[in-house]
């Protein structure tokens, strides 16, 4: 894989949840993260928790935070609108909740059924309380993370930090569907 | 309808026991008559019961069993609340944590919104759903003599444990914990992780 700012947030993002002592962390997974999730597989001091709905995560992390652990959710956008009533738990019990959502229906996307949930993904977690930041380039990345990191596991509360679809790509499906019928 | 038959545990007895002799067992109750059960066998620096987050109590202790693999986590939740967060039975049995146990106390009703019929009355088997899932011990419990064993299980934590317990849906006075979610997040942690935990 050719590194390039785009590419190697992914590191240094894993080298920063390492560095915070990060020990659980909790997928449904997004092609924006699938270097970050590996990265994580392979480091034997994290714990990769596969969800079946990201609502799972967030009370997964309560749990982890109970039992002095620390955590990351890592979901696309789409997976926000699964989260918001059980973000009750960080909000009344303020337990710290890192999030870190790859945007979709965001920057040149394909798919139409992206659209409502993309654009929705920053004001329903407003709405919620919880804070959100953004990173709109690879090379924000890594200080949007530490940042995020630092707020959320400072201040006991709910924190999203959005990976704007310019830092991953949109998907072409028209491309891909020309090479499947290949 | 109800396939019940014959004497029904009743829940407060249930919980009673199995917290019974507790030691340092860590406690998770879903969301209404759960939190009022455990906390009607005594209120405990290590409860964590849930006022609402509803589908999360299993998910929740699980972060806790993973998170403090020597100590034993006992989830206490209702059928309704299991329902809502029924993706947890997979997610755990891939994980397969030594220390976790699930229980539901299954009312077959939503016991808190009027004692509305869930689908468990009507044929849903959550044992057996645990079981599909990969979950290794499950138990369908309607004994006392069940509920014994079921208590010396959870205690051995040989494997993540999942049971479904009959229980009758009568309608008993809320024994409620402390509201504060706050509150009951720091006296667990202090309980579990010392002092220090608060400057975490």
């Amino acid at each position: 894989m050719k590194k390039t700012a785009e590419s190697t947030w992914h590191d240094e993002v894993h080298a920063l949840l390492r560095a915070a002592d990060v020990r659980q962390v909790a997928i449904v997974p997004d092609a924006g993260h699938a270097r970050l999730i590996k990265l994580c597989e392979k480091d034997r001091a994290m714990k990769v928790v596969r969800l079946t709905t990201e609502e799972e995560g967030v009370a997964l992390l309560a749990g982890a935070w109970l039992g002095g652990q620390r955590g990351v959710l890592l979901m696309q956008s789409s997976g926000v609108g699964n989260c918001i009533n059980m973000l009750t738990l960080p909000l009344a019990c303020q337990f710290p909740l890192l999030m870190l959502v790859t945007m979709r229906g965001d920057h040149g996307e394909f798919n139409p059924a992206q659209i409502p949930m993309g654009n929705a993904t920053q004001d329903v977690l407003e709405a919620m309380g919880v804070i959100v930041k953004r990173a709109d380039s690879g090379a924000d990345v890594p200080e949007m993370v530490s940042s995020a990191l630092r707020l959320a596991f400072n201040t006991y509360r709910p924190v999203a930090l959005l990976i704007g679809q310019r830092v991953s790509g949109a998907k072409d499906f028209r491309k891909l569907a020309r090479s499947v019928s290949k | 309808m109800s396939k019940q038959t014959g004497k029904l545990l009743r829940r407060r007895e249930v919980v009673k026991e199995l917290l019974a002799g507790r030691e340092d067992l860590l406690v998770v109750a879903g969301l209404g008559a759960p939190a009022w059960d455990i906390t009607n066998a005594g209120d405990h620096d290590l409860n964590f019961p849930l006022w609402g987050a509803m589908g999360g109590a299993a998910m929740l202790g699980l972060g806790l069993a993973l998170a403090q693999p020597k100590k034993k986590v006992l989830v206490i939740t209702g059928d309704g609340e299991m329902l809502m967060g029924i993706g947890a039975l997979a997610t755990i049995a891939i994980l397969r944590p030594k220390n976790l146990s699930v229980v539901v106390l299954d009312n077959e009703r939503y016991g808190e919104t009027g004692q509305q019929e869930t689908h468990t009355g009507h044929g849903v088997d959550l044992a057996a759903m645990a079981k599909a899932a990969g979950i290794a011990q499950t138990f369908a419990v309607r004994t006392p003599a069940e509920v014994s064993r079921l208590k010396q299980r959870i205690h051995a934590s040989e494997g993540a444990l999942f049971a479904q317990i009959k229980i009758d849906p009568e309608k008993l006075p809320l024994v409620l914990p402390p509201r504060d979610g706050a509150l009951l997040k720091n006296r667990f942690r202090a309980a579990l992780l010392g002092p220090q935990a608060a400057h975490q």
